[in-house]
């Protein structure tokens, strides 16, 4: 057993934490309320190298483990949770889709943009009436003279708007009375494909949230990503990878409300002293350092899996599953230990509360994560 | 060009600092490279970018400042030397800094060394000077502009919130004052490579250095925090009054005199 980080991984952790503080934290607040992208952050980052951290450096990604990403993506959210999502949803839903499955051809053409941050990544799958539940996907891909022609929906896309192409599943025919899904590569910018930003969320302002239509889209053939038939088997192994994500950037947010609350609880006096002083509170802030730190390590253990080749489905389900939902205990208490003042925008805990409830919804919800825990503990 | 930069490992300007048995607890603490040494780095990589060269980070320190160093590679230097003093000095000073630095440097190359204008823990300011005395080349302090020709340097100097512009020419040393750049943040592909990049730790002797060469000039007395500070006193009336009072309290409290 080792705990320690490797000199890369420290390095990393220290100048994302930095960079996070002193680029990415001080806008947070107003891009929240004006519901704007962190585009500039992002080009710091791309200029940084971080946006292709995970990917082999002959795409021009920087060859980190997928520690680094759960430790960057961590650091983000911290600072600025709508960036934090942004960020893991351009690598691991993004590009490790086309890492993963793409042909030398697709990943030249395709991933190398998004390490360079010349484009986000994205990926379209949920759709009105179908996301955990294959089955229910309607979007079609009906091959026609060597091309796919796409008609159907995808809703809660993250990234679409800034993605100059994404790679979508659509049912492409039909074997043995069940629904065949392909994933399809296909650029944005396509004849009849039309990128709607118009949802009134919740949280996660800053984030880029959109709907997708596709209108006799074409693209040739080619654009097949991985087997065909096999869009929907890619996309759970896609999603055991993003899960690690959403479990860095629950663990994120969570510290960042714990911090802010240790910090508020040390400041604000009542009955001559200081509220940290009352076992109220402290067993409060007692809890919330243990639950980030549990989080935490089963976030890092799920990652490590990954990054030694074995098996990492079900960590990558509890992490995800226990980050978000200590994520959205810690900034309620948070919010609570704030008093009045956590209900108010300025002391950024209400803010927390609000993007941290995405984490128990995003990438699978925390039911469909118990459905996966289950099915691998053999139920 | 060869380019030296001298860099120190000191304490986060974050941290809280306090005193047990009469030395600083370094116990959790955690550590950076001194902020005007990132300036230093950060000048060496533009310099170099813009003429050419190469630049090896020097640092006296301990087996941690391997971290550090590490760093500065990740940022852009080409190599790196780490005198690790941890098990010959008890107590050095900015002489012992300076001899040990001085005594790598006398048979190289150079043509620029940069360090930072202090360091913000001892904050002495000394061990560039010192260097540049001992290597008998010219020296400008707490620089905030270099501008390089050939082997002429221009070089605009901070005098206390004044501009001073010095003419004079390579072999040089000089330290880093804020405002002369903005340091860059370590890219992943310089924090990926930075380990593959060579860094020679050399001890005392791999320099023929007795300790009694370097023996500190100094000796540190006492360490202890400043005062607390108290609370201040506004105050009230006529303004002429207010003056009174003041030239009064500063009499009979702060004792000037």
């Amino acid at each position: 057993m080792n705990f320690d980080f490797t000199a890369e991984q420290e390095m990393i952790r220290r100048t994302i934490r930095e960079f996070a503080e002193e680029e990415v934290a001080p806008g947070a607040l107003e891009r929240d309320r004006k519901k704007e992208f962190p585009l500039e952050v992002f080009r710091k980052l791309a200029d940084m190298g971080m946006m292709g951290l995970p990917f082999p450096e002959k795409y021009g990604g920087g060859g980190a483990d997928t520690i680094s990403f759960a430790i960057v993506t961590e650091e983000l959210s911290r600072a600025c949770a709508s960036t934090g999502i942004t960020y893991s949803a351009h690598i691991s839903l993004g590009g490790a889709p086309l890492h993963l499955f793409g042909t030398e051809e697709q990943k030249q053409k395709f991933l190398v943009p998004i390490c360079t941050g010349e484009t986000f990544g994205a990926f379209g799958l949920t759709e009105p009436s179908a996301g955990s539940d294959a089955g229910g996907t309607r979007t079609t891909a009906v091959e026609e003279n060597g091309e796919f022609v796409i008609n159907g929906n995808k809703c809660f896309i993250t990234n679409a708007s800034y993605a100059k192409h994404l790679a979508l599943t659509a049912v492409t025919g039909e074997k043995d009375g069940k629904k065949e899904i392909s994933a399809i590569i296909v650029p944005t910018n396509s004849n009849g494909f039309t990128v709607i930003n118009n949802y009134e969320k919740m949280g996660l302002n800053a984030s880029n949230t959109t709907e997708l239509v596709l209108e006799d889209v074409r693209v040739p053939i080619e654009h097949m990503l991985g087997k065909r038939g096999e869009g929907f088997k890619q996309f759970l192994v896609t999603l055991d990878g993003g899960r690690i994500g959403i479990g860095a950037m629950a663990v994120g947010i969570a510290r960042a409300a714990y911090e802010k609350a240790l910090q508020y609880a040390k400041e604000r006096k009542q009955f001559g002293k200081s509220i940290s002083q009352f076992q109220a509170i402290q067993f409060k802030l007692a809890d919330m350092a243990m639950k980030i730190e549990l989080a935490r390590n089963m976030v890092y253990k799920a990652a490590w899996l990954k990054d030694q080749g074995r098996p990492f489905s079900k960590e990558a389900s509890m992490c995800k599953l226990y980050a978000s939902e200590i994520s959205m205990e810690v900034t309620d208490q948070a919010v609570q230990i704030h008093g009045g003042y956590g209900y108010m925008k300025d002391y950024h805990v209400e803010r927390y509360m609000r993007d941290a409830k995405l984490t128990e919804i995003g990438e699978g919800t925390s039911e469909v994560q118990r459905m996966v825990i289950a099915r691998l503990i053999g139920c | 060009m060869n380019i030296f930069v001298l860099m120190k490992r000191t304490f986060d300007t974050e941290e809280k600092i306090t005193i047990s048995g009469g030395i600083i607890n370094e116990d959790g603490a955690e550590f950076i490279i001194n902020p005007y040494d990132e300036y230093a780095i950060e000048e060496a990589i533009q310099v170099r970018d813009a003429h050419g060269g190469e630049i090896t980070v020097i640092s006296v320190g301990n087996e941690e400042s391997e971290k550090q160093v590490r760093t500065a590679l990740a940022m852009g230097a080409d190599k790196a030397v780490l005198i690790n003093t941890e098990d010959d000095i008890e107590n050095g000073d900015q002489f012992t800094t300076a001899k040990i630095l001085a005594e790598y440097l006398k048979d190289k190359e150079v043509d620029l060394i940069l360090a930072g204008n202090v360091a913000i823990d001892g904050g002495s300011g000394q061990v560039g000077p010192r260097v540049a005395e001992l290597l008998n080349i010219p020296y400008v302090t707490t620089i905030t502009k270099l501008e390089i020709d050939g082997s002429n340097v221009t070089v605009v100097r901070d005098v206390e919130g004044d501009s001073e512009i010095i003419e004079t020419s390579l072999p040089l040393l000089v330290t880093a004052q804020q405002g002369l750049n903005e340091p860059r943040y370590p890219s992943l592909p310089g924090i990926m490579k930075a380990k593959k990049k060579p860094l020679d730790e050399l001890e005392l002797d791999d320099l023929d250095l007795e300790e009694e060469d370097i023996e500190a000039k100094t000796k540190t007395i006492e360490i202890y925090l400043p005062p607390k500070k108290e609370a201040g006193k506004v105050l009230e009336g006529e303004i002429a009054d207010q003056v009174k009072e003041l030239v009064r309290l500063l009499h009979t409290e702060a004792k000037v005199d």
